[in-house]
């Protein structure tokens, strides 16, 4: 039988399908429930230092080929959340925070925080597009991406991810930044910014208007990202965006990613949605002819 | 692809007509396909343009060709859904979640104060369906009753209708558990449905898991997707938007750390019911 085995910096996965931020990873029961389903390790909801309700409702719109979000970074706080993860002590596999912040010491203060949770790794989310402040602001800025590196590797000696957006002028020259600032691996990518208008009340149906646009529609260019980055860092990426089946998985191992997350695709799908993938990608390895699931990555630059 | 949910746009909907139910509550009735299919118990995501988005039990289930959901004002947007007019715009995204299971035999209802609302569908489909239904329809006072007409005409015998209020200024004076109590000790149920306050469903529980008789009980969380993605609604390890809001005694064993104790606010903290 093919192996599914994969590593993601010092990071042991049994499988290379990761749960994503911001889907379901609010709660130590809701992440058991999804390695549960098979993920080979899970990205918790972003973490700020205070915590932060979110936007008011309506936070989701359901559109033709995607999710339209603004949740608004709504989380418990650092502290509260080292609480909830103390339930997850005995984990085994890998449970990734994410963390978010305004600036530099916002982002090391709460890796401070959390690094004595059962935490194995930090997901810097320098991406999140829909609240002012945070996120996109940030991740759009090279002296801001690798200031903010710096100072979470000062204070944690766990690998760090970097989440990137699409929604830059270049994202390879953020990866290379990222790369070049200490970060361990690129998740590409968060979701792009977008909105709807609903014709009959003419109002923007998100209350923040503006939201971030995953799942289907995200898919090409996300893949597009991580094909471009594979170019030009040596770090590994976590494929993100729009994967809804197996085939999807594939297509982002060749572009260059050597796991990929999984989130939007839960609502169309359920939590069996992860082991579709596993099941799809250890029937296409045999089908191929391969060995181990970390031999197609990156098969799609060669000549 | 294969949806376990679609998710969509509100569907906009013209305001056809508004009761007030009491001085309290207001209910707002509507003409939609897809609530005029769901299942007692179901709710809908209601958006209020420029206002908000609140999460709302249906109260009527095709009656006369419309649906409804009753208010009462606790927020910014369910203050402003009780001054709406007729022909005024609103979105719904549902019905989601699970509803209330019909069974049958002799079985009791117990709402207090707006939960009376949730359980009103499923009070025409139980008599509908030939159980023998008795309902607790209780409150703080006559003001947060809802007595709709076309429930007492339903519930005449074989059916009975039960009213408490705390400060006795309509029916029995006492709690909703109160007469739970007294009926229980009178007749035997198949089952017991609540909806209400959770410290008072927490009470019905008990009092019922000490008869050995199963409940179903309809909770209420902070809900943001409807969806069952983002986690807000979560109760243990159900989420509320897609494994309930309807859940049975076995499932609420599971989770009695929280119900009727505690539940997470906007941020995901936990506050003390």
């Amino acid at each position: 039988m093919p192996t599914l085995n994969t590593k993601l910096a010092s990071l042991e996965l049994r499988n290379p399908t990761l749960l994503a931020s911001g889907i379901l990873g609010i709660s130590a029961d809701t992440l058991e429930m999804v390695f549960r389903a098979g993920a080979g390790a899970v990205v918790t909801k972003s973490i700020s230092l205070e915590p932060r309700e979110g936007h008011r409702n309506p936070t989701i719109v359901g559109l033709e080929h995607g999710l339209l979000n603004a949740i608004g970074l709504a989380n418990q706080g650092a502290e509260a959340f080292k609480e909830e993860l103390q339930k997850m002590r005995g984990e085994k596999r890998p449970i990734i925070v994410s963390i978010v912040g305004r600036d530099s010491e916002e982002f090391a203060k709460a890796a401070a925080l959390l690094d004595d949770a059962p935490v194995k790794a930090f997901e810097l989310n320098l991406s999140c597009p829909h609240v002012k402040g945070y996120g996109l602001e940030l991740g759009s800025d090279p002296s801001s991406v690798a200031e903010i590196i710096k100072a979470v590797k000062k204070r944690t000696k766990k690998p760090i991810f970097v989440k990137l957006s699409p929604n830059v002028t270049d994202v390879v020259q953020i990866a290379q930044v990222a790369e070049e600032a200490g970060a361990d691996a690129i998740t590409a990518t968060n979701t792009i910014r977008a909105m709807a208008i609903d014709i009959e009340s003419f109002k923007p149906i998100l209350s923040n208007k503006v939201g971030g646009l995953s799942g289907p529609a995200l898919k090409p260019v996300a893949l597009r990202c991580v094909y471009e980055i594979y170019q030009q860092v040596k770090i590994p990426i976590i494929g993100c965006g729009g994967i809804t089946g197996w085939q999807d998985a594939i297509e982002y191992l060749l572009a260059g990613a050597r796991a990929v997350q999984i989130g939007t695709a839960i609502t169309y799908k359920g939590l069996k949605v992860f082991d579709e993938v596993i099941k799809g990608i250890t029937s296409y390895l045999l089908k191929m002819n391969f060995k181990r699931v970390d031999e197609l990555v990156g098969l799609s630059h060669k000549a | 692809m294969a949806y376990l949910i679609k998710p969509e746009k509100p569907r906009m909907k013209r305001v056809k007509k508004v009761v007030k139910e009491t001085e309290s509550f207001t209910t707002i009735f509507f003409d939609d396909e897809g609530c005029k299919r769901a299942k007692p118990g179901q709710f809908v995501m209601v958006w209020l343009p420029s206002v908000g988005e609140v999460p709302m039990s249906l109260s009527n289930i095709d009656v006369n060709g419309l649906c409804s959901i009753t208010v009462k004002p606790v927020g910014p947007t369910t203050t402003r859904l009780c001054e709406i007019k007729e022909n005024e715009l609103i979105g719904i995204r549902g019905p989601y979640g699970k509803g209330f299971t019909l069974a049958s035999g002799r079985v009791l209802l117990v709402g207090g104060g707006v939960g009376v609302a949730a359980l009103l569908p499923l009070a025409q489909h139980l008599v509908k369906n030939d159980s023998l239904v008795t309902f607790i329809i209780a409150a703080k006072s006559s003001k947060e009753l809802i007595e709709p007409t076309h429930i007492k005409e339903l519930l005449c015998p074989p059916h009975y209708l039960l009213i408490a209020t705390e400060d006795g200024s309509r029916g029995v004076k006492g709690l909703a558990t109160d007469l739970l109590a007294q009926v229980l000790e009178q007749e035997e149920y198949s089952m017991v449905y609540t909806c209400g306050p959770e410290k008072m469903m927490r009470k019905v529980f008990e009092t019922a898991e000490r008869r050995r008789i199963k409940i179903q009980a309809s909770l209420e969380r902070y809900i943001k997707c409807g969806l069952g993605i983002c986690g807000s609604c979560c109760v243990g390890k159900y989420l509320l938007c897609k494994d309930g809001p309807v859940f049975e005694s076995e499932q609420l064993k599971e989770v009695l750390d929280e119900f009727g104790k505690k539940k997470r606010d906007s941020s995901g903290r936990f506050i003390e019911l």
